[in-house]
């Protein structure tokens, strides 16, 4: 049974870069800072294609925001997806709004899965998944895992973590949620969300990056899908942590476990 | 006058701890609205855990119904959104435990709802409460308001007191559960990972492995076991498969924020140090005297984990 697939694949800052705050508060220092597909979506990609090579289908990746979006949309076509959206909108947005954009997509594609990334490591919200799902009326299962290791043979196969019944009308999803694993089904269509054990993206070759620049790339205006662009979420002001200080290095194990006990007063 | 719900949380019919830090939470959030605070719990055979939750002090709403039985997030949101309407909430808040970031955000969407994930503290009063959360794994801190009637949100426990035992207990009410409906989700379920330790979140102390392990974390287990610790590790050493990965600390792991947090052989990329830097006393076990750990640790020892560990362990054993 083919699949059409819907996966995010958000832009974001690198994870190893250093995050400042702007003087006034307003925004975050980007000059010099690069940025990349947000590692959780990458997941979601990358499970999104190890379903298509399992079962046939499409994989279509969508985004919301500036110009610039497309850099990693076209990653995302380099590991392997087929074809992109971009709903074009410069003004800040919420996960209020991209849900409601990204149900208006999914209106029009009709995809039998939807896969996000669980959470963005820019506003580390991680709410997009579920609201999407409850305005679809769609089954969620956020936090898709699986309990076999990373190394494993299965993992170097590329097999998805997702199961897919016979039918092709349900699939399986391990859960990782606190003190253990879920398992659910959850009929199709359906929304899931990616947690970062789920599996090891592949590197986009260089026949794919060649590849994806031809690959369709369409452009949607977010003011012409009927939705209210007002953000609900308002960001008032940025500040940074106090920063933590460095302490003193201790000589050995007994001058530690003096200072602990005697001066942290810890153990 | 803006009420305050939060929604409490059980396991196999005991009450989650995480629970009681957000009862906390709500009531310093009622401090600042004016309105009254109530609680909800949702499950099947949750009597007992609703009282341990009213001996706290706050008023308990009970959905007990088979259907409620497993946390399936549709079912459960169309539940609570009936509960906002019930009370009256302005306010719908959780502790930001796998559950609640599961079920909340699609409870807001069905409230219209806008939404404050990983919440460490409120401002303002009245109707314009602002919320403290952090962005960019705790890099950024971002004073967020939410625009829309009902305000859902998630907070972080490690920042909130454990709500008081004693005083007069809150009252406990039985609300109808309404239909069971058709979720087209099945439960088929539940491995749980067993431990004799303290979970990771709620543990006063911490002992963690990284890369410096090199696959062998008997040293860092035996030091956890000596001081009654949970055991973490870094995401390098998760990724190796030495280590599983629900003892991941950092920016996508757990968010740890113990009395004090032993990182061994942990090197200390932003990755990881988002996940503990709120501990209040780091210690840095790391033969590499460079290693960025130390720029925060407050007692960095260069050594050899394999030495330095077990030799902590035998102190901790013999001031027991």
């Amino acid at each position: 049974m083919p699949l059409k697939i819907l996966v995010t694949a958000k832009r974001v800052e690198d994870p190893e870069s250093k995050i400042r705050v702007l003087p006034d508060g307003t925004g975050i220092v980007t000059d010099g800072v690069s940025t990349k597909l947000n590692p959780f979506d990458e997941i979601a990609v990358e499970e999104a294609l190890r379903l298509k090579e399992r079962h046939g289908g499409e994989v279509v990746v969508i985004s919301a925001g500036g110009e610039k979006c497309q850099v990693e949309l076209r990653a995302a076509m380099a590991m392997g997806a087929d074809r992109a959206i971009l709903i074009r909108h410069e003004g800040p947005l919420d996960p209020v709004i991209v849900s409601a954009l990204f149900a208006k997509v999914v209106e029009s594609e009709k995809p039998d899965l939807v896969l996000l990334g669980k959470q963005a490591i820019d506003d580390d919200q991680a709410q997009t998944g579920p609201y999407l799902a409850e305005r679809l009326d769609w089954p969620q299962a956020t936090f898709a895992s699986k309990t076999v290791s990373l190394e494993s043979e299965a993992e170097q196969k590329r097999e998805p973590g997702l199961t897919l019944s016979a039918d092709g009308k349900e699939l399986t999803v391990l859960r990782e949620v606190d003190g253990g694993v879920e398992t659910l089904a959850v009929e199709l269509p359906a929304v899931v969300t990616t947690e970062l054990r789920l599996n090891k993206p592949r590197f986009a070759s260089l026949p794919g990056i060649m590849k994806a620049k031809k690959k369709p790339l369409q452009e949607l205006a977010a003011a012409s899908l009927g939705v209210d662009l007002t953000p609900r979420v308002v960001v008032k002001r940025l500040t940074e942590p106090p920063p933590r200080k460095g302490g003193v290095k201790v000589a050995d194990v007994d001058e530690l476990w003096k200072k602990l006990h005697e001066e942290a007063k810890v153990v | 006058m803006s009420n305050v719900l939060i929604i409490a949380e059980q396991g196999g019919g005991t009450l989650r701890k995480a629970s009681l830090h957000a009862v906390a939470a709500g009531r310093a959030l009622v401090g600042r609205t004016g309105g009254k605070l109530q609680a909800a719990l949702l499950g099947s055979g949750v009597e007992a855990a609703a009282q341990e939750l009213a001996a706290h002090g706050v008023p308990v709403l009970v959905l007990d119904a088979p259907h409620l039985a497993h946390p399936i997030a549709s079912v459960h949101a169309a539940a609570v959104a009936k509960l906002v309407e019930l009370t009256q909430a302005g306010y719908l808040g959780a502790a930001s435990t796998a559950y609640a970031r599961d079920l909340l955000p699609r409870a807001a969407a069905r409230l219209g709802a806008a939404m404050a994930t990983d919440v460490l503290g409120f401002a303002g009063d009245g109707p314009s409460v602002s919320f403290r959360r952090p962005m960019w794994a705790g890099n950024v801190l971002a004073e967020v308001e939410l625009s829309t009637p009902v305000k859902v949100f998630t907070i972080r426990t490690t920042e909130f007191e454990l709500a008081h035992l004693g005083g007069a207990p809150g009252t406990v009410h039985r609300v109808d559960a309404g239909p069971a409906g058709s979720p087209r989700v099945r439960h088929l379920g539940f491995q749980s990972v067993k431990s004799e330790r303290p979970a990771l979140t709620e543990a006063r102390v911490v002992v963690s492995g990284g890369r410096g392990t090199k696959g062998d974390f008997a040293a860092v287990e035996g030091l956890a076991d000596a001081l009654g610790a949970a055991v973490g590790a870094s995401r390098a050493a998760v990724d190796a498969g030495w280590a599983p990965n629900d003892w991941q600390v950092g920016q996508t792991g757990k968010v740890v924020a113990p009395e004090l947090y032993v990182a061994a052989g942990i090197s200390g990329a932003i990755q990881h140090l988002a996940g503990m830097k709120g501990a209040r006393v780091v210690v840095a076990v790391n033969k590499d005297p460079e290693a960025p750990i130390f720029q925060i640790a407050d007692y960095g020892l260069v050594a050899d984990l394999f030495q330095a560990l077990p030799a902590l362990a035998t102190r901790a054993k013999a001031s027991r």
